[in-house]
């Protein structure tokens, strides 16, 4: 592997991905190399501990938190395929006794996507993309992480999931109806609020639908595992790919 | 499932209904879209507006004071109610010492609050509405469903049919400038007749002792003119200091509501009319109490223009009535815990996080995270399910021991993979109801890449 960068990377897969789709993990990992990084993946990592602390047990949650810093606190950057997760970490860890780690940690966790926009500083990261691809805005990604501008917003657009995916090759982005609106994961709300949350999820799948995506993409699997399954419980004619699948179909 | 879950469910049963209202606040999001857009300095104007609420109700015991002392220099009346039992009762002796018996009343959220509505009626007073929206769901005997647009959950046709019903309109006819007509003949009568109107207040200038008033219909100029008493009713929290500031809050008040520049009327009432009094009623209730709770502290700062039930993806699919508080939507499912914990603890949970909320909130109250804080105190304080808090014990314990967590994961993808469809998707599997579960992969992420860097050496 070509390391082109004096950093050492520490990957984080969250416990979805982990559990049901090592795809995700996999391409996160594989572009990491590709863009000549040192990446280590500790082997004790669970999970961010958002699904208790969503649920309003975050006390529960503090002794993940703490996994989290063991595993992570010696590298340059943390890096992960989750908006929302990396929100969690630099949003609610605030907790936690603020050592020097959990506040190196803080600071020096970033979502795969800011990673590669804001830290390594590149954005063409030469793919090629023919299919008509719609982007999820997940939520704590655009307006958690600031990803991008929020519709709600009266500010210059941006979003470093668009810069990303504008430069690949034959790509078609969609233009939707609701640029932004939430799909209804939202963590343990997609169980204790099942029909609110399919709701959202179709709507937001129907906005697809009318405007002609093929793929949908988004930072955070677990919208689109939400999505996913009411696409094949309606057999609705469309897909889901991380944003990390996409950018690892690159020629780098 | 929650209360408030439940009731969404109902909501969502009527699928073109459930549509139709999503898509009706939709186009009030999008119309606050177009007209905050049209204002370059939109995000300077909310941090403005956020800091001189902040300033204020730093100061609100002074600034109260000095609205109190300009108020009575222009010759109001000025009452102060700790609660609502004294609002009620307030507002009561000041129609019962003007031997008045009908009253009219523009909106007011407080007043709603406050039950002054049900209060009077058993004294004896009749209170008409007079907001056309307050009006229909006066007659219906229901709550508003949205604090700007309290009739937003009735459609036409069903209007019509109320109309029909109270105020002898044709039958079928649900053209809405026939309904309108018909509304403002039978509001002109109760204006004539009314013999004290009561309003509510939008923003109380501590500079001038001024009351502003909101309203696209002009019912509060209407009623305050036409009856010898008036009466303006306000929470402790409306006060702003000077008359500059007012403007910053004038122009993001009806943006954010309805899409509008500014509402049809701004009025400014500072003193009685000749021969007539006005009085002022500023309401505690549970305000300064709450004033006191610093995490929670910005949410005093709303001035209720309800954008953040048009752009919150819950509200829109579950209705304001199916959360049972006063204020729907965001806003208020961090307001009600404050007065009613118990029976509005499931309302903090009301909520996917996105975080819009607080993003089209004119005075950027940080609605999502006092959200996420709620769901902490409420679960500190067992007011959370048992069941709940207890599932995320073990989900804790679970999460924090990687080899725990190896194991449980493996075996879960094991059983998802082998026990057949039938048995998976039973009836506790929330998930599974409008879902199905994710493929299960051969092997884990971790297990992949034990197998893939470890075992070669890599």
């Amino acid at each position: 592997m070509n390391q082109t960068y004096n950093l050492q990377i520490g990957l984080f897969i969250p416990c979805y991905i982990d559990q049901f789709y090592p795809q995700v993990g996999i391409a996160t990992l594989e572009l990491l190399h590709k863009l000549g990084l040192d990446v280590h993946y500790p082997l004790k990592q669970t999970c961010c501990g958002q699904p208790m602390a969503n649920s309003g047990s975050e006390k529960e949650a503090v002794p993940t938190y703490k996994n989290f810093i063991r595993n992570f606190c010696q590298f340059d950057y943390v890096v992960s395929p989750s908006g929302s997760c990396v929100y969690h970490v630099r949003e609610h860890y605030n907790i936690l006794e603020q050592t020097d780690e959990v506040k190196k940690v803080r600071k020096n966790t970033f979502e795969l996507c800011e990673f590669i926009v804001d830290v390594l500083k590149m954005d063409d990261l030469k793919i090629d993309y023919p299919h008509k691809v719609g982007i999820h805005q997940s939520c704590h990604g655009l307006r958690g992480l600031k990803l991008g501008t929020s519709s709600e917003l009266v500010a210059e657009r941006s979003s470093k999931v668009h810069r990303l995916l504008e430069k690949a090759k034959g790509i078609e982005i969609i233009n939707l109806d609701r640029e932004d609106e939430c799909c209804g994961f939202g963590g343990t709300f997609s169980v204790f609020y099942p029909d609110v949350s399919v709701r959202m999820g179709k709507d937001r799948l129907n906005d697809h639908l009318r405007n002609g995506t093929e793929i949908i993409t988004a930072t955070d699997m677990s919208c689109l595992m939400h999505l996913e399954g009411i696409i094949r419980r309606q057999k609705y004619n469309l897909k889901v790919a991380h944003i990390a699948e996409i950018l690892n179909s690159n020629s780098l | 499932m929650t209360k408030h879950s439940c009731k969404a469910g109902q909501f969502l049963k009527n699928e073109q209904y459930a549509a139709w209202h999503d898509e009706t606040l939709w186009i009030v999001r999008e119309k606050r879209d177009k007209m905050a857009r049209a204002v370059p300095e939109w995000e300077k104007l909310r941090e403005r507006a956020s800091k001189i609420k902040e300033h204020t109700l730093s100061e609100l015991d002074n600034y109260l004071i000095e609205f109190e002392k300009q108020a009575l220099k222009n010759g109001a009346q000025v009452h102060w109610a700790a609660d609502a039992a004294q609002f009620n009762q307030i507002v009561y002796n000041i129609i019962n010492e003007n031997n008045a018996s009908k009253v009219v009343k523009s909106k007011s959220m407080l007043t709603e609050e406050c039950g002054l509505n049900l209060f009077l009626e058993t004294k004896g007073i009749e209170v008409t509405d007079t907001d056309l929206g307050e009006r229909i769901i006066q007659f219906r005997n229901e709550p508003p469903s949205h604090i700007v647009m309290p009739a937003i959950h009735l459609k036409k046709e069903e209007i019509s049919e109320l109309f029909h019903q109270k105020l002898q309109t044709e039958e079928g006819n649900f053209d809405p400038a026939y309904l309108t007509t018909a509304a403002r003949l039978h509001l002109r009568q109760k204006f004539l007749e009314a013999e004290v109107a009561i309003t509510g207040v939008n923003f109380a200038v501590a500079e001038t002792g001024t009351v502003v008033v909101c309203t696209n219909e002009g019912n509060a100029d209407m009623g305050a003119h036409a009856a010898p008493v008036q009466i303006h009713c306000m929470g402790i929290e409306k006060i702003i200091p000077g008359i500059v500031d007012l403007g910053v809050f004038i122009r993001l008040l009806a943006r954010s509501a309805t899409g509008q520049l500014i509402t049809t009327y701004t009025s400014h009432y500072t003193g009685p009319k000749p021969g007539g009094h006005m009085h002022i009623v500023i309401v505690d209730n549970g305000r300064s109490e709450h004033l006191a709770k610093k995490d929670y502290l910005n949410a005093l700062k709303c001035i209720r223009c309800g954008a953040c039930m048009n752009t919150c993806p819950v509200y829109r699919r579950s209705g304001g009535h199916s959360y049972g508080s006063v204020i729907p939507g965001p806003i208020g499912s961090i307001l009600a815990p404050h007065s009613q914990i118990k029976t509005s603890s499931d309302l903090p949970f009301a909520s996917s996080l996105c975080g819009s909320c607080s993003d089209v909130c004119p005075v950027k109250i940080d609605i999502h995270d006092q959200l996420y804080r709620w769901r902490q105190d409420l679960s500190e304080m067992k007011l959370v399910s048992p069941g709940k808090r207890y599932a995320m014990k073990i989900a804790g314990k679970i999460l924090s021991k990687s080899k725990m967590y190896d194991c449980l994961g493996k075996t879960a993808r094991y059983v998802i993979k082998n026990l057949p469809h039938k048995l998976i998707y039973n009836r506790f599997n929330i998930w599974g109801k409008g879902r199905e579960l994710p493929e299960v992969p051969k092997e884990s992420f971790k297990q992949w890449y034990k197998r893939t860097y470890q075992e070669k050496g890599g």
